[in-house]
């Protein structure tokens, strides 16, 4: 593919997000912290892009109003912290978001997992609801200002994508017999990817007090999810672990595809605005 | 379920306190004559109410002879910040402010407490139920009663959590029938 390289790309138009609209110091985040931020910003992008291929597709129409609006509400994390990342490096969230390759993405597996039917999405939203909470809950208290804004904003919207994902887990859990085993089925391919939303490694180190080390989330994230399951007649599966790495940028099959959809209009009409 | 007993009702004194803070209207005159320029941009979403009554309008300044506006987003994602911003831009540059430069902020985040008197009553007189009280802490998510903004009929029911935009849920009226547009509390 003939893409112009990062450096050399300029996004236009009023309506991106610059970096000083968004951000609440005018201070260029460390190295380390725009890494960090990008982290989590991928994380939001990625479900964000999954989870808008439901719209007019859901069970019903108050599904494809409820999805979207969780959906965007994970737009308006990613472009936060891709905005604040992007300051560190003299980029836009434009540039950040449809101008990297898949080996620059730096989202959990989790995210990247097919929607599958309606129940291994809700096995994956209650997943990642109950993890993001956890997030940014504890990074409200961040040495950061920037990075404890955002999050105080967003952790306000996860507790409602986390009612949401339990609404549907006990209505589905306890429903019919049909429901149940979609369940069933949906947590078993969903589970693999929980371990790896938790793994600490040297960024993390590296940035003590600003941000939140995902080994402190676990304890909490079990407690919540697993009274949940069991109030929904469900087990917490037990079996493999998936290697992970999307930290790293190893992804699986189903990033690639994601990014394709996602960066095309933008690589084919460099500085298209709407 | 109603959990009546659980909500929490402001005193006056606390009202005027999250007035202060919900509409921090400076009193310099430079800075109040921007702010009042920036107060007459309405939500493009719901044009009854103006960024000043959602609590939207953060920030009016002057430094050296420029104006200067901080608005905050309701929710993280809501597309209608980026028509705020630009619609302030529009009135002040209007009103004689050429350079004029507005800025998005996160903190404090946004939170419907915020909402004006006069917006709530505008919002109800719009057909969408403003924001009810707060429910304290507790245990289970308790589901408060919105009355019917058409006939003031508490029989409502919540049809979904979320609606046509991110501060909106959707509600039916159990007597009148007709459905309508709940402002959540957030």
């Amino acid at each position: 593919m003939n893409t112009p390289p990062v450096s050399t790309r300029t996004t236009g138009g009023d309506t991106a997000l610059t970096p000083e609209k968004i951000t609440v110091t005018a201070d260029k985040p460390a190295d380390a912290v725009a890494r960090y931020a990008l982290r989590l910003g991928d994380d939001a992008l990625i479900l964000a892009q999954r989870l808008g291929a439901w719209i007019a597709r859901a069970p019903e129409l108050e599904e494809d109003v409820a999805l979207a609006n969780i959906a965007l509400d994970q737009i308006g994390h990613a472009r936060s912290f891709l905005s604040y990342a992007a300051l560190a490096w003299d980029k836009t969230e434009d540039d950040l978001a449809y101008f990297r390759s898949e080996r620059e993405f730096t989202s959990l597996h989790l995210f990247e997992q097919p929607n599958g039917d309606f129940a291994r999405t809700i096995t994956r939203q209650l997943v990642a609801s109950h993890y993001q909470y956890e997030l940014y809950r504890r990074l409200t208290g961040s040495a950061d200002p920037t990075l404890a804004a955002i999050a105080a904003k967003a952790v306000k919207e996860v507790d409602y994508h986390r009612d949401h994902s339990v609404q549907w887990v006990l209505r589905l859990g306890i429903g019919t017999d049909e429901s149940h085993r979609r369940m069933v089925a949906g947590l078993a391919v969903t589970w693999p990817y929980v371990d790896e939303l938790f793994r600490d490694d040297p960024l993390i180190d590296e940035l003590e007090g600003i941000a939140v080390r995902p080994s402190e989330l676990r304890d909490d994230f079990d407690r919540i999810v697993g009274g949940v399951l069991n109030d929904a007649e469900l087990d917490v599966p037990a079996g493999f672990t998936a290697l992970g790495g999307g930290r790293d940028g190893v992804h699986s099959e189903y990033l690639g595809p994601i990014l394709a959809e996602m960066q095309v209009l933008a690589r084919e009409h460099p500085g298209a605005n709407w | 379920m109603v959990m009546t007993t659980m909500v929490q009702e402001r005193t006056p004194d606390e009202i005027a306190a999250d007035e202060r803070i919900a509409r921090p209207r400076p009193s310099d005159t430079a800075a109040r004559a921007v702010w009042d320029v920036a107060a007459t941009v309405c939500d493009p979403e719901l044009p009854v109410l103006t960024i000043e009554d959602l609590g939207v309008l953060r920030e009016a300044s002057v430094v050296a002879g420029v104006a200067h506006v901080s608005i905050t987003p309701t929710y993280s994602g809501c597309p209608a910040i980026a028509s705020m911003a630009t619609d302030v831009r529009t009135a002040l540059v209007a009103a004689g402010y050429p350079d004029a430069v507005v800025k998005t902020v996160l903190a404090p985040a946004w939170t419907s407490d915020w909402m004006s008197v006069e917006g709530r009553r505008k919002l109800k007189e719009f057909g969408i139920a403003p924001p009810v009280a707060r429910v304290g802490v507790c245990p289970i998510r308790a589901a408060i009663t919105v009355p019917c903004p058409q006939c003031g009929s508490r029989n409502t029911r919540q049809q979904s959590r979320f609606g046509a935009a991110p501060c909106r849920a959707l509600y039916v009226c159990q007597d009148c029938h007709e459905p309508f547009d709940y402002f959540k509390v957030h």
